[in-house]
């Protein structure tokens, strides 16, 4: 939930939002280019000073969705107790966004677990590599048009026989 | 020709003595990653007491070890490591793939998960189970004893055979890609090996 306050001083600061509820939970859809403002606003001006979770979702023949991901800044604010689902659409090519290590340091190893499991290039983060798979790992493995047994990856390592090891 | 000997002689071969010295001070390396290392765990503890069969010296250095029990799936990323920690371990060593994730992967079908570690490095013996009961990995390692003091000589040369050099079990073949910049085979010998 938050306080209606809040959220009018969220609409009139960032233009096109728009904030829709579904079972007490508050979200609010941002424009692409104004992501990294719209955050700042809502960690200074709001109030919501811890980032809870980062992640993104993969609409790829999703029923009736436009865009292809979503991604997702969950806050929250620790004084009022005000939760807010924050949600950027975004398409092939154009996968990035600004990195929002500089607002809130946790952010580092989530944006790095986004890029690394659907893509998504975070500017300006300071060491954007892969965190959960190896560094030479090719492909993004939570996109929708990836294989869930992989494309062969799991068995291209070296073997071990009786007389070489 | 006979020789009289004293009764507290027994007259073997030097094979199966240094066999029987082995199988009997196994020193397991727990490779446990999953829920396989309860199990391993509990074996290790007094209510199994794997004592009772000469295997009880876990150590966590591979170089002290000579028997790897691998106990829990292992990922793509897991794999160098351990293969690492296998050639860091004393010859003559063996391996026993616990439970089915380590022998097939198991229901983690997915595209980081190594499916069956003899892919990739020699097994000795399989156990089944999700995860195994303690009385199943015992009797693993008192299978291995027999098949140490049936086949093992002191120099090791039954490690040389040809049989052993290859992987036993053939699943089902797999596409492999090439990494860029990654190690592992070339695509031309990957893709031609029986997986």
């Amino acid at each position: 939930m938050i306080h209606p306050d809040t959220l009018k001083k969220f609409q009139a600061a960032i233009g096109g939002v728009q904030t829709s509820e579904f079972r007490d939970e508050t979200r609010a859809v941002v424009p692409q280019g104004a992501i990294f403002q719209a955050l700042q606003v809502l960690r200074d001006d709001c109030g919501f000073d811890l980032l809870v979770d980062i992640t993104c979702v993969d609409y790829l023949n999703y029923r009736d969705a436009v865009d292809r991901f979503g991604l997702v800044y969950l806050l929250a604010s620790t004084t009022t107790n005000e939760r807010l689902n924050v949600r950027v659409f975004l398409n092939e090519p154009d996968l990035h966004v600004p990195s929002a290590v500089p607002l809130w340091e946790g952010a580092n190893w989530m944006e790095r677990e986004v890029w690394d499991m659907f893509g998504i290039r975070f500017d300006g983060h300071p060491d954007l590599r892969r965190i959960l798979m190896p560094d030479e790992f090719a492909a993004f493995p939570l996109r929708k048009d990836y294989p869930l047994q992989g494309r062969g990856e799991r068995h291209n390592l070296p073997v071990l026989t009786r007389s070489r090891s | 020709m006979a020789v009289d000997l004293p009764e507290n002689v027994v007259v073997s071969k030097l094979d199966e003595l240094a066999s029987w010295c082995r199988k009997n001070s196994l020193w397991p390396m727990p490779f446990a990653t999953a829920c396989c290392g309860i199990e391993l765990m509990a074996t290790g503890a007094s209510r199994h007491d794997l004592a009772r069969f000469g295997a009880e010296v876990f150590r966590f250095s591979p170089r002290q070890c000579d028997l790897m029990i691998v106990a829990g799936r292992v990922v793509m990323k897991m794999m160098p490591v351990l293969q690492r920690i296998w050639q860091q371990m004393l010859e003559p060593k063996w391996c026993i793939s616990m439970g089915a994730c380590a022998s097939t992967g198991g229901v983690f079908d997915t595209y980081s998960v190594v499916q069956g570690i003899d892919r990739f490095i020699p097994v000795d013996m399989y156990v089944p189970g999700c995860p195994p009961r303690p009385e199943q990995l015992i009797q693993s390692i008192i299978d291995l004893q027999d098949k140490i003091q049936a086949e093992g000589t002191i120099n090791g040369k039954e490690f040389d055979l040809p049989a052993r050099q290859g992987r036993k079990r053939a699943l089902i073949e797999l596409p492999v890609i090439a990494l860029p910049g990654g190690g592992g085979a070339p695509v031309a010998e990957a893709t031609s090996r029986v997986l």
